[in-house]
This record gives structure tokens, C-alpha cells and sequence, in this order.
């Protein structure tokens, strides 16, 4: 199925959320509230049975929001689609999809770590590649690298 | 000796005496994480109750690196991730920039491409099989593998120079042309090297102690690989008939007669460790069938023709997958039309195929846990990126 199709396909199941399309991509665009329930849906509408999740990306678009991009893949039937979330800078919260894939547990944790949305319902959101005590959320566009970390210079 | 074995049973079970869980922490230095990872083992005795995987020790922020360099320069970071498979990581990003840009490279580049990333894939292989038994305890097959793989590396080096961070593929096209002599010495190579894969089953595959310590330990249902986007090995170990390079074609792949290797219920469990390590070892008599079907094609050319002056995407963004020795390794690239990449997301196969260890290890003795961490053959340098 293409990205318009599957985009048809969900917006009939779930006619109480926007789902919009972009196809210049193409991938459909969730609202945030509904992401874990389309999840699950993908996953195991017969059509669909987008059992892999590839990979779940953190963006800061720079314009004040920040968006999670998740790759989806079915082992069965062999097509793939791009869905994306999009949440306001200064409220980023999502639902967790990591009891729809195992996978996206860690992937979730490094976009925490490194683009600094909060995944509500994740079992363990902690920093994964930095240390614990870091501050700030490197891949923000508006990052600046501290002058100290501990005691340490940081920039060489 | 019976009295004190009761009281102390009589202790456990009023209360008065209490058993407890203990912490221990294999790594950071440890010879058997294949680098600086730490795993928190939460132990029981001796079985594994919980393993909490610490890493990011040799974390560097690449991709925020990526940012500010042009497109050009990010290639020489992607050679540092998964550095035993240099070649294949810069494949994965010339190929995300030359499908947002639409660059077809020319036939003689496909076909260096493809022949160096399948001896990549050897030479990567090797060091994993090598290890693999060294973590074992078995220390002369290690010392075979590593004969070997001077070879690719001596041939990579006649080439580009380097040995291990080559820098090698560019976008539309590569570095340098192979040097003279090239073909001859790849065909002697795999010549060479095919008896070593029947010396490696003697020697080790089908040794009794690297059996029985390998054989049902660390199995990995292929529902739950498939859920935990467990990708390459670890995937085909656990029985599952996916490899990119046919189920999602790139390159010129499918021009070549090969098989996508899966793992068996020969010996032992589907999905155990020695799954995992015999899909190597059968992958690399499969590489060298693709080497040997592309040296006797490989056509004359330039390999610079397709190289573009300015490298600047026009707005748009990629995901784009290619099998590295480990798995899926895929490269979520945004251009917003400028030379420099808005975001370049790397997706290691190591990286997710690591978050696994907790549900395949559970259960099984502390010894079992080097088996287990070497069968899935991690490489720190893209683990913590």
C-alpha cells in the first residue's frame, strides 16, 4: 500500500482524529494524542502488519516544534511508511510506543537524551548516550555546548 | 555437615536468615564487552536475573557534528561508527545523498561498491567469528581470522590508502579507482581464503567445547528479533528469511546469483548463539560467491564522471537502509536545500540489536553472558555514536 492509501485506510477507522497527509515525503502526520492508538493499529491491521519499527528519529524543526519520526516496515507485506508527530518546543510530550515495539524503548530514551521530548507511559526514560548529569539536549538547534561539565573543559 | 545445612535452611525459610540479589558490574574494561560497555548484572547466585546495559562511553554526538559540516565531510564520520565495517557505513550515506539528489553512478562504481563492501563484509566477519571464539576461550581460530583479513586490508590499502577508516565512497562516485592488479589480487583472496571457511569448521564450528558452550544459550525467538527490530545475524539466526540486499534491493545485488543464509535446528535451538555464529561463517562463503560473480563482469570506465561539482540536496528528506555486516544500518537524512544537512540520523544495527540482551540473557549463568554479548557482535564505535 502507498502512503495515500494506508492515510485513506486509518483517517475511515479513526474519523474523530486529523491525520494529514504530506506526500511530497510522503508520510502521514499524527495528531499526538492518538499516536499510540494508530500504533497499535498499524501493527495488527491485516492490511497493514507493520511489524518492524526501523528507526524512531528526534527533530528540532527550528520553528518552535519539535517532531518524532517514526519508520515503519511490514516483514509480510513488504511496503513501508513514514509517520511523523509534531509537538509545540515548550510542551513536548508524547505517548510511548514502546509497548507496541520493544525497540522503540531505547530509540525513545536517545531522542529524550538527545532532542529532549519526554515520552509519557515509557518504563524507564533516562538519559542513554550522555551521562546522567548532563545538561540541555544536544541536538536542539538552540544548544550550547557548556563551558564546564564536573570540572572538565568541554569545548577542545 | 547435614545439621548446619538444615539450621541454615530453617534460617532462610523463618526469616531470620535472608538471601539476597546481588549487583554486578561486567565492564567498562572488560576483555569480553568488545569495548566500553557496562552491564549491570543483577544476579541470583550465579543465573542472571536482569541485565542493565550503560553505554555512551565513547559517545561524540556525530550527528550533531554532522550539522555543521557540508555533506562531503560528513562521509569520514560515518567510516567511525561501525569501524571493522567502514565501507558499508559510507555506502548507506552516499546512497541517502544520491537518491535525494538523483545522481545514477556510473556501472564501474557499482561494481567496486559492491565488491568492496562484500570484502568488508568478510573482513568484518572474520574479526566477529574471532572473537567470538576468543570469548570463548578458544584463542588459535582468532589468530586464523586475523591472518586472513591482512589480506582485505592490504588490498584496501593498495587502493585508498587506508586500512581501516578509508573514506572511500563519495557521493557519485569514489575516492580513486581500484590500483592495477586489483582484480587479480581479489580473485587470489577469495582463492586464498575459501579452505580457511572448511579449517574454521574443523577447528571451531564443530568443536565439542565451543558446542556445548554456545548451543542453546541465549536463544532469541524470532517474533520477539522482530519486535526488537533485531536486524542481520541476529535476525537470520533466529530463522528469519530477510537481507536488504534482496528484500529491499540497492546497488546492483540483484544482478547476482547468492542465497540469504538462515540459521538451522542442525545443532542445538533455533536462535542460539551458535546460530548467530554460523550465519556469519555462512555469509562469507556467500560474499565471496557475489565477489566472484562481479570480477567476472566488472566493466572498464571512469569513476569520477558522476561526481558532482557542488554538493547541495534540494529540500527533502531520505531514509535509506543498507545490510551492514551487523544489520539494518540506516541514514534519516533532512536537507533543507542548503550544503550542510539540517539532521542526519544514524540507525546502528548494533544499537538496537544490544537492547535485546536483557530478554535473551535472563536466566542463564554469569559464563554464558560472554557467549551471549559475543554472538551479537557489537561494535562500541556505533553503539554509542
Amino acid at each position: 500500500m502507498t502512503a495515500l492509501e494506508i492515510h485513506t485506510h486509518v483517517q475511515a477507522l479513526f474519523p474523530e482524529y486529523d491525520i494529514l497527509l504530506d506526500e511530497d515525503v510522503p508520510c502521514i502526520i499524527v495528531p499526538v494524542e492518538a499516536i499510540r492508538t494508530i500504533a497499535m493499529q498499524l501493527r495488527d491491521d491485516e492490511s497493514l502488519l507493520f511489524d518492524v519499527l526501523m528507526c524512531l528519529s528526534g527533530v528540532d524543526y527550528s520553528d518552535g516544534t519539535l517532531g518524532v519520526v517514526y519508520h515503519l516496515d511490514s516483514m509480510k507485506h513488504r511496503h513501508k511508511l513514514t509517520v511523523k508527530v509534531i509537538v509545540p518546543i515548550d510542551d513536548a510530550v508524547l505517548p510511548t510506543v514502546s509497548r507496541v515495539w520493544r525497540t522503540a524503548d531505547w530509540h525513545e530514551r536517545e531522542a529524550f537524551d538527545l532532542v529532549g521530548m519526554r515520552f509519557d507511559g515509557h518504563p524507564d526514560l533516562r538519559r542513554i548516550l550522555l551521562p546522567d548529569d548532563w545538561e540541555g539536549h544536544p541536538l536542539r538547534k538552540d544548544y550550547e555546548v557548556p563551558e564546564f561539565y564536573n570540572g572538565m573543559k568541554v569545548p577542545y | 555437615m547435614n545439621e548446619t545445612l538444615e539450621s541454615l535452611r530453617a534460617g532462610i525459610e523463618s526469616g531470620r536468615l535472608r538471601t539476597d540479589e546481588i549487583v554486578l558490574n561486567m565492564g567498562p574494561q572488560h576483555p569480553a564487552t568488545h569495548g566500553v560497555l557496562r552491564l549491570e548484572l543483577v544476579l541470583d547466585g550465579e543465573i542472571i536475573l536482569k541485565v542493565i546495559p550503560h553505554m555512551g562511553y565513547l559517545h561524540r554526538c556525530f550527528e550533531k557534528h554532522a550539522e555543521a559540516m557540508t555533506y562531503p565531510q560528513v562521509i569520514p564520520y560515518t567510516d567511525r561508527m561501525d569501524y571493522l565495517a567502514s565501507m558499508n557505513n559510507n555506502h548507506g550515506f552516499v546512497l541517502a545523498i544520491e537518491t535525494l539528489m538523483g545522481i545514477q553512478v556510473p556501472e564501474r562504481v557499482e561494481y567496486i561498491r559492491v565488491i568492496m563492501a562484500e570484502l568488508q563484509r568478510i573482513a568484518s566477519h572474520l574479526v566477529a567469528v574471532g572473537t567470538f571464539g576468543m570469548d570463548i576461550g578458544a584463542f588459535t581460530p582468532f589468530l586464523y581470522c586475523f591472518r586472513d583479513r591482512e589480506y582485505i586490508l592490504d588490498i584496501f590499502e593498495r587502493t585508498c590508502g587506508a586500512r581501516l577508516l578509508y573514506n572511500y565512497f563519495w557521493v557519485g562516485g569514489l575516492s580513486h579507482d581500484v590500483h592495477d592488479g586489483f582484480e587479480r589480487e581479489t580473485a587470489a583472496f577469495i582463492k586464498h581464503f575459501r579452505p580457511t571457511l572448511t579449517e574454521l569448521d574443523n577447528l571451531l564450528n564443530y568443536n565439542k567445547i565451543f558446542i556445548e558452550r554456545t548451543v542453546n544459550v541465549g536463544v532469541l525467538p524470532a517474533d520477539v528479533a522482530i519486535n526488537y527490530g533485531c536486524s542481520g545475524p541476529m535476525l537470520r539466526g533466529s530463522g528469519v528469511d530477510f537481507d536488504l540486499r534482496r528484500d529491499d534491493a540497492y546497488s546492483i545485488y540483484d544482478r547476482f546469483d547468492w542465497e540469504v543464509v538462515v540459521g538451522t535446528n542442525e545443532v542445538g535451538t533455533l536462535g542460539d548463539s551458535w546460530n548467530r555464529h554460523m550465519v556469519r561463517m555462512w555469509e562469507m562463503e556467500q560474499s565471496c560467491r557475489i565477489i566472484e560473480q562481479a570480477l567476472e563482469s566488472f566493466p572498464q570506465g571512469d569513476i569520477s564522471e558522476a561526481i558532482p561539482k557542488k554538493i547541495r540536496p534540494p529540500k527533502g528528506e531520505i531514509y535509506t537502509r543498507v545490510e551492514n555486516p551487523r544489520g539494518e544500518l540506516g541514514y534519516y537524512v533532512i536537507s533543507d536545500g542548503t550544503v550542510n544537512p539540517f539532521r542526519v540520523k544514524a540507525r546502528g544495527p548494533c544499537f538496537v540489536n544490544l537492547s535485546v540482551i536483557d530478554e535473551i540473557s535472563r536466566g542463564h549463568l554469569i559464563a554464558d553472558m560472554t557467549a551471549i554479548l559475543g554472538s551479537i557482535d557489537i561494535v562500541l564505535g556505533e553503539v554509542d555514536r
